[in-house]
């Protein structure tokens, strides 16, 4: 077989009500792959599809797959959960060390269960498990938590992973995100939440394993020079290294596209001043990477701030992208970039989703001047555009301080329904992302695995010349399956065009992997039908999403919408997925 | 002329581990981000920026006084010392004696696991960290 150079999968299943793990050698999992399709057959197995995302028994599973560390960009993970959020089970993803310190820790998933008496933090790699004690940690922000616990672990200081839960995972707020490194998230749908749930405040991974080349090393030397040469030498990835994802504001912009003061525009006045271009010139620090990955999209901005009346200032570093940019500036109507950056730190801080966030923000925004909400409800007098309002605002999201507030800390759409203003919600699955591209995307999102832009890219059909339905649906499911087979193995979707079939199968099978190398179109058929059925058993119904009139009102790059068009597609879509 | 490795410019460093997988795969044959001859950490957490160790190919090198059995000898033109696995008895003396740290014991082989001033990690540097440079 394949597979004489691999021994069986290593799964690590925690037991936090217990504080005890026990290992498991899978080699029946292998012809999952790994990352999505492998977090999604766990689930299967240790899932509680019917019970609520808040029940104790519910995993979260974090999965990597068998080219991690293998090859550049090979460089995130694939958290599988039942969101708290949407309801039913979801992914979401985050690169930082996290992928390598599983990888050298021989771990190819960890599985987290139960819920802890009392609070507590995991530190666990290749040679140590321990559960201990976080009581001191409780209450703390995101980056004061890490920096604790850097200096109390001694292991594998300066090269280990610390994932971390803020204010708002601990209150339960359903888009309360999990921060990873710092400048990372597995930010959508409210796995910091399922953290929070669990009494569990952080999980530190390191590991230092080495393994063997697979074969005499030669080929996959010889592979591995390519891609790397691929991707260094050819310019395909400098855009993600130079001005990084925020390039696509004034693109979004020119095109009719940026989402603006809760989506009742699509171009921001204010563009220039949150642009790629404003936050490289002005605020931009330095790129890092994750690990594994020469390319180095990380954006870090320096945020200064004058605290004192005396020429006094602290700063700190903050990580910023276009979905961050878009949700704490054009859509609430706020700029410059050094605004949008404090509420970035700000939603850093507490531990919440940033698109959630802004997004909610600006839905209570306009719900507010339309009369629905008071000052009694919003506690500040939000308005577009007032920075320090907002600040307030997302401390509010995060610490629940009243009935207003609580809801929503469940999504904008639950607070819509108490007060009025669904209509004007922007949401599809979850809070949008930033492209108002038009029908494919807003249908693509709001259908989607993960509901986000990152399923299947409706946004870039949305760029061509208007399709036909059965084009867009069969766009919609071909880019999902290859994107299924990037997270899968797992990596970077910024290297989806490195990583075509033809690259991923020699890379498979100069990894040691060429079974798996076999008919990847067939088997990521099968497997993407797979994944979308476990998503279903656990309460997924696509027939129920709905497209809020905001969403038909807007004007696009297309000019008006097609709104005919949309709710074909929309059903169209339902439908195709419903038969899986 | 003989050069050396220096990591000339670790203000760049992005954190890809790059150089060190690049060890682990060349030179030693892994799958690794520790058996490496360079080894690169944040510190302080990510905020702080990268430092790398490795070594700097000392005159009269510490860790060649204190092996007792001659495994670690200097190279002749000062290019760091050579190592021999035969010779070695896994007594890790090389690794306490080195004042930057650079040598690191093999969890698995219990092997030292120093710089050998190859070079081959330097291509690998997306951002030109490092470079073999020329001998004084």
């Amino acid at each position: 077989m394949e597979n004489n150079h691999h021994p069986p999968l290593t799964i690590m299943i925690v037991d936090l009500e217990r504080g005890a793990c026990r290992l498991q050698k899978r080699e029946d999992l292998r012809e999952k792959m790994g990352g999505s399709s492998l977090a999604a057959a766990l689930y299967r197995e240790y899932g509680q599809p019917g019970e609520d995302a808040f029940a104790p028994g519910q995993p979260l599973i974090f999965a990597i797959g068998p080219l991690t560390g293998y090859y550049p960009l090979m460089s995130k993970v694939v958290l599988g959960f039942k969101s708290p959020y949407s309801g039913d089970y979801v992914e979401t993803h985050a690169g930082g060390r996290l992928a390598l310190a599983l990888r050298f820790s021989g771990l190819d998933a960890l599985i987290i269960r139960g819920q802890s008496p009392r609070p507590v933090y995991l530190v666990l790699g290749d040679n140590h498990f321990a559960c201990k004690e976080a009581g001191h940690l409780w209450g703390m922000d995101a980056g004061i938590t890490a920096r604790t616990i850097r200096t109390s672990e001694p292991q594998g200081r300066g090269q280990r992973s610390i994932l971390r839960i803020g204010p708002a995972g601990e209150n339960l707020v359903k888009y309360a995100c999990i921060n990873v490194d710092t400048f990372r998230h597995f930010g959508r749908l409210g796995a910091g939440a399922v953290m929070g749930s669990k009494k569990l405040k952080a999980v530190m991974v390191s590991g230092s394993r080495s393994f063997p080349l697979p074969g005499d090393g030669k080929e996959y030397r010889q592979v591995y020079r390519q891609i790397y040469q691929r991707i260094t030498g050819s310019g395909a990835m400098a855009k993600y290294h130079d001005l990084g994802t925020p390039v696509n504001v004034l693109v979004l912009n020119g095109l009719h596209s940026l989402p603006t003061r809760n989506l009742s525009a699509t171009t921001f006045e204010g563009a220039e001043q949150i642009s790629g271009e404003y936050f490289a010139e002005k605020l931009l620090l330095r790129q890092i990477a994750c690990s594994g990955c020469p390319v180095g999209c990380i954006h870090i901005g320096l945020l200064r701030e004058k605290f004192g009346p005396e020429h006094e200032y602290y700063y700190k570093q903050v990580s910023y992208d276009h979905e961050p940019i878009f949700a704490m500036g054009s859509m609430l109507g706020l700029a410059p970039g050094e605004a949008v950056m404090l509420l970035l730190d700000e939603a850093e801080k507490w531990g919440l989703d940033v698109i959630s966030c802004g997004v909610a923000l600006a839905w209570a925004t306009e719900a507010r001047a339309a009369g629905l909400v008071g000052e009694a409800e919003t506690l500040v007098p939000l308005a577009f555009g007032e920075v320090e309002l907002y600040r307030r605002a997302i401390a509010a999201i995060a610490t629940r301080p009243n009935e207003f507030y609580r809801l929503l800390g469940e999504g904008t759409a639950a607070a819509a329904a108490r007060y009025g203003g669904a209509e004007f919600a922007c949401v599809l699955g979850q809070e949008m992302a930033g492209y108002a591209t038009g029908p494919v995307f807003f249908v693509s999102q709001a259908l989607g695995f993960r509901y986000s832009h990152l399923d299947s890219a409706g946004y870039q059909l949305d760029q061509q010349k208007k399709p036909e339905l059965a084009q867009a649906l069969v766009y919609l499911e071909k880019e999902e399956r290859q994107r299924l087979m990037l997270t899968c193995l797992v990596a970077c979707l910024f290297a989806r065009n490195i990583y075509d079939e033809e690259t991923v199968a020699t890379a498979l099978s100069a990894a040691g992997f060429a079974g798996l190398a076999q008919d990847l179109e067939g088997r990521f058929s099968l497997l993407q039908r797979e994944r979308w059925q476990i998503k279903k058993e656990s309460g997924y119904d696509p027939s129920r999403i709905s497209i809020p009139l905001r969403f038909q009102e807007v004007k696009t790059l297309q000019g008006p919408m097609d709104t005919a068009f949309m709710e074909k597609l929309r059903s169209a879509y339902a439908e195709k997925i419903a038969g899986y | 002329m003989a050069k050396v490795l220096r990591a000339v410019a670790m203000e760049r460093c992005i954190g890809c581990y790059a150089c060190m997988m690049a060890c682990a795969r060349l030179v030693h044959g892994s799958l690794s981000w520790s058996r490496s001859g360079i080894y690169v950490r944040s510190v302080g957490g990510l905020t702080a920026g990268f430092e790398a160790s490795y070594c700097l190919a000392c005159p009269r090198p510490p860790c060649v006084a204190v092996c007792p059995t001659g495994a670690l000898t200097e190279r002749p033109g000062g290019r760091g010392v050579r190592y021999q696995r035969e010779l070695c008895l896994r007594c890790a003396a090389c690794v306490g004696a080195c004042p930057v740290k650079a040598i690191r014991q093999d969890r698995e082989t219990l092997e030292p696991v120093v710089c050998l001033h190859c070079g081959r990690c330097v291509p690998f540097c997306p951002h030109a960290c490092l470079a073999m440079v020329a001998m004084d």
